[in-house]
């Protein structure tokens, strides 16, 4: 018998793991949140001081409660590092990729278990390493998720610990990609072929290669900008830097360019890290909630490795005002749109498979509509970004910021809470409130939507983002700052609706209707598991055969009107 | 569209040919929003288990989507191609002749714009960042003959009315971001390296210089002016500014 501590803590199985990945990386993701509306406050009504918890953040960070700009560029660096690397990916890879694909697969576990282990728990330790840095004299990093040099150079000490979280967030991710590699390509079921595999587990395969091939870069320009920053190396230092009026010694030989190149390197297939395991997740819902197949199965695994492929040759289009030629800038304009296409035939794919379903309109299945036309609005407003013409005029203004939290915030995190919905009854055999689930979706749809909308109309304007003030200096975007306000409080009220969620997700581990191993009466093997699955790599009670692909939904002549992939031949069904 | 969208006003000659970039992709995501936005909520009304309690397995098998993917394909390639490429190449090759134009050195600092005129000599003086200081921001020797004429302008950029304008743009400490919304100008000004840059204001008007990359603390407040002159109210000025 398994002690406590093996059981529980340092557990070896996938399932506990991807718990465990989950609650850590929800709570980041309400941590992040918080960062966030925290700086809404100062760009809704620049230097007043917060109310009620303005005295919280101490004399350095907001004295008599105003917010200093040191402390709101800390707030917005975490933000976004918080969220992309410590919530979003975390619970969409290793919460959801852990818990349900190696039982999609019909695996009894991941392929290496320890490994499993260490990487969730180097994933901890990044994570606490980036919470304790904002203690430190100077406070937690400030110049951005980006972290461009020669800024993040001069940076307080906060900078240097960033990177050595970020040194421990790329390993868990590293040991973790080769973990979902080896386990989707050796431990299938019999009878598992690829193109019976459900999209989920693809958008995982594809997703592992991406994180794989992609971090090495960024761990190596990590390194490189702490070796700056520690060893007194220029890696990224040119010759000729004058700060606060003195030449700085040391300095020389190297180019901040070369950071920008290897961070987008990553950051750009890190994009489709967010939102491949999002499309899985709500091809699984659709699936289920329409009874009925996905519209061009195999169409859609060709795009996501396309997709996959072309995210390593996009990058620079985040750099366009770095000083690009004519046939450099062409290249990742071209590159930018070939890239949309495949984007285009997902997402249409996903939308014609609605016609014809039976549509059942649950708590997930809300969250996975959403994700369309939420995901449609990310996706079309990143064609002006993506033409290095347009990006003249748009570049770092807020319509990037409206861009990519509409791909990331009710693009994949919609998708997220979708999946929670879902595979919430796998995990604790019950089901979760459906009222409570649909206020919580009808109140973050309002909400997401009255905070990212008006970003477009402020960037068209020529509003900047990372401005401490919200752009109040500014005489040309006058017309545009009431937004602000508005803004500030729809993200207030976004807040206010996940405590549904929150109470939800407690409530019903006593509360909720009893589940039954397949509530949604869905075909994958996930649902094949009994609910609550045991530990100790007990998935299955007998190794699972598959017999069939993923969805096989209102087949003619059946009695029911699904056959689960392990189903070899239904009462009814055509020989 | 374009006064939909609410760009900030065109005064440059190529600020039309940027926003029509601009108001093409927004027709473009306005007619897929639109459409694809109706077939959404159609099948969501129509396709409810209420309306529709039997799935029907093969779904969709009407072609059209195909020739609407193609449709999107052949707008972005016409876009890309005719529009954006021809509009940025314009922007960073075909600099005009150096002695038809107004050229400046601007030399971003945390959190100042320095804005270095040649003079009448049209030669820059020589700089050294060992000079620099409080009183010299650009560390201009002005020892150097070449220098004598020089005007080196903080926060304020003026320029003349209908001639070219070259930028040769760089930064003393970190990455900052010359913008000037009016002008659909914006380039990284970027430490060890001058970038050029190149525009025709069109329009008289005084206006704002927006940094554009986090710069640090005072990212927000790094803000200049530039004011577009009629040439002999220019030329009237920049005598003034190099007068001791």
């Amino acid at each position: 018998m398994p002690t406590f501590f093996r059981r529980y803590i340092f557990s070896l199985d996938h399932k506990v793991i991807g718990v465990q990945y989950a609650l850590t990386s929800l709570v980041f993701l309400l941590f992040g949140f918080t960062l966030m509306l925290l700086m809404r406050w100062q760009l809704a009504y620049p230097g007043q001081p917060l109310p009620f918890i303005g005295g919280l953040f101490g004399v350095a960070n907001a004295p008599g409660g105003v917010m200093l700009p040191e402390f709101y560029n800390q707030l917005g660096a975490m933000h976004g590092t918080v969220m992309v690397f410590l919530g979003v990916v975390p619970l969409a890879v290793g919460g959801f990729g852990n818990y349900v694909m190696p039982l999609q697969i019909g695996a009894s576990d991941m392929a290496f278990p320890k490994l499993n282990m260490a990487s969730y728990w180097l994933y901890f330790l990044g994570g606490v390493t980036m919470l304790a840095s904002f203690v430190l004299p100077g406070g937690a990093a400030n110049s951005g998720w980006t972290a461009y040099p020669p800024l993040s150079y001069f940076a307080t000490i906060g900078q240097t610990v960033w990177l050595g979280g970020m040194l421990f967030l790329i390993l868990s991710s590293l040991l973790g990609s080769v973990n979902f590699i080896t386990t989707i390509v050796q431990l299938r079921a019999p009878g598992l072929t690829w193109f019976r595999l459900p999209f989920f587990v693809w958008g995982q395969l594809v997703t592992a290669f991406l994180l794989l091939l992609a971090f090495p870069a960024l761990q190596a320009a990590a390194l490189l900008q702490a070796m700056d920053r520690i060893f007194g190396t220029s890696f990224f230092m040119p010759s000729g830097l004058v700060y606060g009026g003195k030449v700085v010694a040391g300095a020389g030989g190297g180019n901040p360019l070369l950071w920008q190149h290897l961070f987008w390197f990553l950051a750009h297939p890190e994009v489709y890290v967010l939102i491949l395991p999002a499309m899985g997740i709500v091809v699984e819902i659709m699936t289920a909630n329409t009874r009925k197949p996905i519209w061009g199965y195999r169409l859609m695994v060709g795009s996501a490795i396309f997709l996959g492929f072309m995210s390593f040759l996009v990058w620079a289009h985040h750099m366009f005002l770095t000083g690009m030629g004519t046939s450099i800038s062409t290249f990742f304009q071209t590159t930018t749109m070939i890239i949309s296409i495949p984007s285009v035939i997902i997402l249409s794919a996903l939308f014609l498979s609605l016609y014809g379903g039976s549509i059942r309109f649950n708590t997930p299945m809300l969250f996975a509509l959403a994700f369309l036309p939420m995901f449609g609005i990310g996706g079309l407003t990143g064609l002006p970004l993506g033409l290095a013409s347009s990006d003249i005029a748009l570049h770092d203004t807020y319509y990037v910021i409206g861009h990519f939290h509409y791909v990331v915030a009710p693009g994949t995190i919609f998708a997220l809470f979708a999946g929670v919905y879902y595979w919430y009854p796998k995990v604790t055999g019950r089901l979760m409130n459906e009222t409570l689930g649909k206020i919580h979706f009808a109140g973050s749809f309002v909400f997401i939507n009255g905070i990212f909308m008006p970003m477009f109309i402020q960037g068209l304007a020529g509003m900047n983002r990372r401005l401490y003030d919200g752009g109040a200096q500014y005489a040309h975007v006058k017309d545009v700052l009431h937004w602000n306000t508005f803004m500030s409080w729809s993200a207030w009220g976004l807040g206010l609706f996940q405590l549904f969620f929150i109470v939800n997700v407690f409530l019903s581990l006593r509360t909720g209707k009893p589940a039954g191993s397949n509530p949604w009466q869905a075909t994958t093997l996930d649902w094949a598991a009994t609910s609550s699955p045991p530990l100790a790599h007990g998935n299955f009670a007998s190794a699972p055969v598959v017999h069939r692909g993923p969805y096989d939904y209102s087949v003619p002549g059946t009695r029911e009107d699904f056959i689960p992939q392990h189903v070899e031949h239904a009462d009814g069904e055509a020989r | 569209m374009l006064e939909l969208l609410g760009l900030p006003p065109e005064a440059s000659a190529h600020a039309a040919e940027i926003d029509r970039v601009i108001v093409l992709l927004h027709w473009l995501m306005a007619v897929l929003a639109a459409g694809w936005g109706a077939f959404f909520l159609y099948t969501l009304v129509r396709f409810r288990r209420g309306a529709n309690p039997v799935a029907r397995r093969e779904g969709i098998t009407a072609g059209w989507s195909t020739y609407v993917e193609a449709a999107v394909v052949l707008s972005e390639v016409v876009i890309l191609v005719f529009f954006s490429i021809p509009a940025y190449s314009a922007r960073v090759t075909g600099f005009p002749n150096a002695m038809e134009a107004t050229e400046v050195r601007v030399v971003a600092e945390q959190f100042a714009w320095n804005v270095h005129y040649p003079g009448a000599d049209r030669t820059f003086g020589r700089t050294d960042i060992r000079l620099v200081s409080s009183e010299n921001p650009i560390g201009l020797d002005r020892k150097d003959p070449a220098a004598a004429d020089d005007v080196v302008s903080v926060n304020q950029f003026n320029i003349p009315l209908g001639r070219p304008v070259i930028v040769h743009l760089t930064s003393k400490d970190v990455i900052h971001s010359f913008g000037l919304p009016q002008m659909r100008v914006k380039q990284d000004a970027i430490p060890g390296m001058v970038h050029d840059l190149w525009f025709t204001p069109t329009r008289t008007g005084d206006w704002e210089i927006v940094c554009s990359q986090l710069c640090g603390l005072g990212h927000y407040r790094m803000r200049g002016f530039y004011s577009v002159q009629a040439p002999e109210a220019f030329t009237a000025w920049l005598r003034e500014a190099a007068t001791p």
